[in-house]
């Protein structure tokens, strides 16, 4: 688990380090992303692993009309307006799922992903494996597309300093754009993983949306890397608490540990402000 | 002229409910007050001390059990159940301000989420105040105000909610005018540069989380006795705590009156699409909701506040505009 919320934090944590906002959508997103994976796996009979490319694209574009639609006009607004704009738009999303998909509980029947493995006598489901591996994989991908590609070090620059970025000459209107596009991929990538083992419902993403905003300030807000650490220990920490301890109070423990560590180090474990 | 306007508003608002006899109206106007005031008690720490805290649910919630559990357990009419929670209010408000005002901007947004969320999941699991069940307040009859229970009419709910928004109003006007307003709108500003000019940064922020942890509650209270039941689910829930500074947000931060006018263009708004298209069962109310959230957020970001100053100057600009004119 703790990869996956990496990924779905890591889309969170790339657009604040961009514009120094919060994305108060991104739970939204991961849902709409569970249910382009089901109606992927419904209708076209596509399984999860062969969706997971149109989920990104479709979460993609999904980042780009946000970013055109709505946040591109409120990027010079306080920040209270801007967390306003992104709340409203996760009302606005998940009740339209409400509206058009209804409130069942939806699941993907037979994935090819299915069954478990034992690990010296531990059992894992194999979905959870394979969500894993592909979760640190398109992290991986992420990772290497930000430090070694040339796109990727404009959108890097333009997160560390936006007016040197645009005297650089970077279109930092396009890195912006670009920034929720990739953000919207990656929930794109882990909601396709999700839907593999977990219920698609309209509400599936407040949980899976608080634990991201924990690992990113965890992390540190806007450190990409620190994000994918930070969403292991939260994973770790959760299914642990949840074996010692009554599981009711697991996000609890997962909360505590986030106050405990920002009381130490206040910008986060690697954060830079 | 403007003196005459508000003395005739609050003559209005007085005699609503002799008018008004239905409960709806009664009902909505009950909430304006309650969210009015709430948003109110929210904007002297996020408003006017630059501390925006999305917990604010923990306190209401606060308010709410204390005095039904005094009642339930001690037989204690809710009026000192309402001090009770108030006080516990601020006790708890200064526990969680001790780690949470070291930090800031975002991480102090999410460390509050993080605080409400614990609350919630410690109260779900804490079988003497019912856990997730719930508590019923026990039904009194007949009504009467040291119980503050009403089952006949909502006229007195009415006026009590009214008290409740003119304290919160009160205690913001006085905070604004006093030093420790001052203070308070120096360290929005500028953390830094306060605490050089000498403001006592951490205490000033435990004074203004205590004011409003403390009007919170007692708007908890009142939710108690106004609904008679109460759940874990109702009075402590992010959703809340979110709506209570979106209310704010939407009417004007850092101003006395932008949380009741938010509070009177949200509330109407949502009861009314609620009733209008909540029976459908499709959820479609909320589905505007969030788009008016949006289309507010673009066009407005400093509140309707803003929008209705403009209009005032320009009334105020064609007046005098007028008066020149006739003159000449």
């Amino acid at each position: 688990m703790g990869f996956v919320y990496a990924l779905v934090a890591a889309g969170l944590s790339l657009i604040f380090g961009l514009m120094e906002l919060v994305n108060f959508a991104h739970g939204e997103f991961l849902m709409l992303a569970m249910y382009v994976a089901f109606f992927a796996w419904a209708l076209a009979g596509l399984d999860p692993v062969v969706a997971l490319p149109v989920c990104a694209a479709a979460l993609g574009g999904l980042g780009w009309l946000a970013y055109h639609g709505l946040i591109r006009r409120v990027l010079g607004a306080p920040m209270l307006a801007q967390i306003f704009a992104t709340f409203g738009l996760g009302v606005f999303l998940r009740n339209s799922a409400h509206f058009a998909f209804g409130v069942d509980f939806l699941t993907i029947q037979d994935p090819w992903l299915a069954g478990r493995v034992s690990v010296g006598g531990l059992f894992i489901g194999l979905p959870q494996v394979g969500a894993a591996v592909a979760a640190m994989g398109a992290f991986l991908g992420l990772y290497l597309f930000l430090s070694r590609s040339e796109t990727g070090l404009a959108l890097t620059a333009t997160a560390q300093d936006r007016q040197a970025a645009s005297l650089m000459g970077i279109d930092t209107q396009r890195m912006f754009a670009l920034g929720w596009v990739i953000g919207g991929a990656c929930v794109g990538v882990a909601g396709a993983l999700l839907a593999m083992f977990f219920y698609i419902y309209p509400d599936v993403g407040g949980p899976f949306a608080l634990l991201a905003y924990v690992t990113v300030a965890l992390g540190g807000f806007g450190n990409v890397p620190a994000t994918l650490l930070a969403g292991i220990v939260v994973g770790l920490v959760e299914a642990l608490a949840g074996l010692l301890i009554p599981p009711a109070f697991k996000y609890s423990v997962v909360f505590g540990l986030y106050l405990a560590v920002v009381l130490w180090r206040p910008q986060g474990l690697f954060g830079r402000f | 002229m403007k003196r005459a306007l508000a003395a005739l508003l609050l003559l209005a608002v007085l005699a609503f409910p002799l008018v008004f006899t239905q409960p709806f109206p009664r009902h909505i106007m009950i909430m304006i007050f309650l969210y009015g005031a709430l948003a109110t008690a929210w904007n002297i720490l996020a408003g006017y001390c630059g501390q925006i805290s999305l917990g604010h649910a923990v306190y209401f919630g606060i308010g709410a059990y204390t005095s039904t559990m005094l009642v339930r357990e001690a037989a204690l009419t809710p009026w000192l159940g309402m001090v009770a929670g108030a006080a516990l209010a601020v006790a708890v408000s200064q526990a969680i301000g001790y780690p949470v005002f070291r930090l800031r901007g975002h991480y102090f947004a999410i460390a509050t989420i993080g605080f409400g969320e614990i609350v919630q999941t410690l109260v779900l699991n804490w079988d003497w105040v019912g856990g997730a069940r719930g508590l019923f307040v026990p039904i009194v009859r007949p009504d009467s105000l040291l119980n503050l229970q009403f089952h006949e009419s909502k006229a007195v709910y009415y006026y009590i909610a009214l008290g409740l928004l003119a304290l919160a109003l009160g205690t913001t006007r006085w905070i604004e005018r006093a030093r420790r307003g001052y203070y308070f709108r120096a360290i929005k500003e500028d953390q830094d540069a306060a605490a050089s000019l000498g403001v006592r940064v951490a205490r000033e922020k435990h004074a203004a989380i205590a004011v409003s942890a403390a009007l919170t509650a007692l708007g908890g209270t009142f939710w108690a006795q106004y609904v008679l039941f109460i759940d874990p689910e109702s009075v402590f829930p992010l959703a809340l705590s979110i709506l209570i500074c979106l209310v704010a947000v939407l009417g004007g931060v850092g101003s006395l009156w932008g949380p009741l006018l938010g509070a009177a263009v949200l509330v109407p708004l949502s009861e009314g699409t609620r009733v209008m298209l909540g029976g459908t069962g499709k959820a479609l109310d909320l589905v505007i909701y969030g788009a008016l959230i949006m289309i507010i957020a673009v066009f407005q970001p400093a509140g309707l506040i803003g929008l209705v100053r403009r209009i005032g100057r320009r009334a105020a600009a064609a007046a005098t505009g007028a008066r020149r004119e006739s003159a000449a």
